[in-house]
């Protein structure tokens, strides 16, 4: 399938990022797909179709090689050595800096801090901004959709302030109930921290939107992009969001790193979350001074190669030009649900007014762990389970469901075959 | 290469489809839950024992077809045993769906041999053996909700 042109927004992306790799006209996912070294292989000797993406995505041979030739080229401990390979490692780590800041449209690289995953840098913002504005009495503000990594850090925080965990819910559909978010923000709200991008149902939140009115009240927002980065993007500076975060390995980087982007004012005033090496300018048993941004906030030696494996992810990526991907994710994710929706005894779970990279469903009344199990003995990789966001099942009334979720390699024959294992599925347990 | 149907045996989906035993037990001494963290999936196992004899067990709960199958082989399985043989009959049971039939005396199972496909699903030896940890914690005394994890 190709997806005709990128648009003007990718372009102007792409101008600035000095991709590794022209993007073609059209997106050839197919083509894209031999990047992909492990995508090649059969699994229960079938070819891997691979609708795991949600979880984690996998590697192209130029962020493989970036971390090997990293290894065998350049390494040594950044921001210590005065010789020549702790220089070239130092110097490759703060381009990887630079290059995720210029992805994430962050004004300064030194507001983006590396850590190991989008649940760190949500725990890195309670433990600090959080443990520093919330009191007792005080409200932080979630959402029905989030995944348990932006609900329990907060619970946490709420738990130790005597504050109070507010939750916005979602409607039937699997969209967050905004009249309910406008009642919820109040006097005592000090945080409201929302997905991008529902990792269970595929929802793509009214960030604008959401945002604005939180603004409006003052209330400081963070942002969970570990779907939402993959599929969507972000422009930190125009989003009037506070803090962002993102995984690598969801943006086909390596697993170990993440970001934290947050504006520079918060990060200037928030406390050292861990203490130790390259968090400090100077150490007496009196007093410490902390370093300056980013590196108050990474404390030890950093996963180097991850940094550079993850601005590697990002080249290829805006190499192929996100707009394009997003184009053609949008044609096959619309191609699954038409599919489900047309297939007997398949039920959509989240039929949300905008979707992004996710399709959660039940086939009858087949557990998803069975349904998992079967579409893998037909090569199918897929999750079943909560997804990690027990409250939402909750709410929907639901244990499980199976979910299957696409990347930029994944193809309408990957579509062909979810179905016929989904068909499997009904006559093995019919 | 395993078949689906050696995890799947028409014996395993009958029970999955159909489980025996299943629903509250009036008179229950002991009782316990399962849970499986990973899935989300519960099973609570309630038991009536009466001179060191559990006299009747069932279970209640959500759970995928094959936890659901083994709750219902097992509580047929366990009716007239004590705890010690629940004990070792397991220890039995969870070789068969870690190691695989050949591991241990099939015989001695009787119809819980049925199971024996699991052990080429790693990802599923949980399923298998929650419904046993539940009726194992309950016989103990237990009563709180116990974890696969």
């Amino acid at each position: 399938m190709s997806v005709s042109g990128t648009s003007a927004a990718g372009e102007k992306r792409l101008s600035g990022a000095a991709p590794a790799r022209r993007p073609a006209p059209a997106f050839d996912a197919a083509r894209a797909r031999e990047d992909f070294p492990i995508l090649r292989q059969r699994v229960h000797g079938r070819p891997l179709v691979y609708l795991d993406n949600a979880a984690t995505t996998q590697k192209p041979r130029a962020v493989i090689d970036a971390i090997s030739r990293y290894y065998e080229e350049d390494n040594a401990n950044v921001h210590r050595g005065v010789h020549l390979l702790s220089e070239r490692a130092t110097r490759r780590h703060d381009e990887a800096r630079k290059r995720v800041a210029r992805f994430i449209g962050a004004p300064d690289p030194r507001e983006v801090i590396f850590v190991r995953g989008t649940t760190e840098a949500v725990n890195l913002v309670a433990q600090t901004f959080g443990r520093t504005r919330v009191g007792a009495g005080d409200e932080v503000l979630v959402t029905e959709l989030e995944h348990h990594s932006n609900i329990v850090p907060w619970q946490m925080l709420c738990q130790e302030k005597g504050a109070r965990l507010r939750v916005v819910p979602v409607t039937d559909t699997g969209d967050l109930d905004l009249d309910a978010l406008e009642a919820l923000l109040g006097p005592r709200t000090r945080l409201l921290a929302v997905t991008q991008v529902s990792n269970a149902l595929g929802t793509v939140n009214p960030l604008p939107e959401i945002i604005a009115r939180a603004k409006a009240r003052g209330v400081p927002v963070l942002v969970d992009g570990a779907q939402g980065a993959p599929h969507l993007g972000f422009d930190a500076a125009a989003s009037g969001a506070d803090f962002y975060a993102f995984s690598g390995h969801k943006l086909y980087g390596p697993t170990g790193v993440g970001v934290l982007w947050g504006r520079r004012e918060h990060l200037e005033a928030m406390p050292p979350w861990q203490g130790g090496g390259d968090m400090i300018l100077s150490v007496t048993f009196e007093k410490t001074i902390y370093n300056a941004l980013p590196h108050k906030f990474e404390a030890g030696t950093p996963d180097i190669a991850g940094a550079i494996g993850l601005a590697a992810a990002i080249d290829y990526v805006d190499g192929l030009g996100l707009e394009a991907i997003a184009a053609h994710e949008r044609e096959l994710l619309a191609l699954a649900v038409d599919a489900l929706e047309a297939e007997e005894g398949v039920r959509l779970v989240g039929t949300p007014r905008e979707r992004a990279g996710v399709v959660s469903f039940l086939v009858g009344d087949v557990h998803p762990h069975d349904v998992g199990t079967v579409l893998d003995r037909h090569g199918v990789a897929v999750r079943a389970g909560h997804h990690c966001a027990q409250p939402l099942m909750q709410r929907l009334g639901l244990a499980a469901t199976a979910r299957a979720s696409f990347g930029l390699y994944n193809t309408p024959e990957d579509v062909d075959a979810l179905v016929r294992g989904i068909r499997a599925v009904r006559e093995m347990f019919a | 290469m395993s078949e689906l149907t050696d995890l799947y045996q028409e014996v395993v989906l009958d029970h999955g489809k159909r489980p025996r035993n299943y629903g509250p037990l009036e008179g229950a001494t002991h009782r316990a839950e399962g849970l499986n963290p990973l899935c989300g999936d519960r099973i609570a196992v309630q038991a009536r024992l009466e001179d060191g004899v559990v006299r009747d067990v069932r279970f209640e709960g959500s759970g995928c077809a094959i936890s659901k199958a083994s709750a219902s082989v097992m509580t047929g399985f366990a009716k007239g045993r004590t705890p010690a043989e629940i004990d070792a009959v397991f220890e039995q049971f969870h070789r068969l769906v870690t190691e695989g039939p050949g591991a241990v005396d099939a015989e001695s199972l009787g119809k819980l041999a049925v199971f024996g496909g699991v052990h080429e699903y790693p990802t599923r030896v949980k399923c298998a053996s929650l419904p046993w940890h539940a009726l194992r914690q309950a016989l103990r005394g237990g009563g709180e909700a116990i974890s696969t994890e």
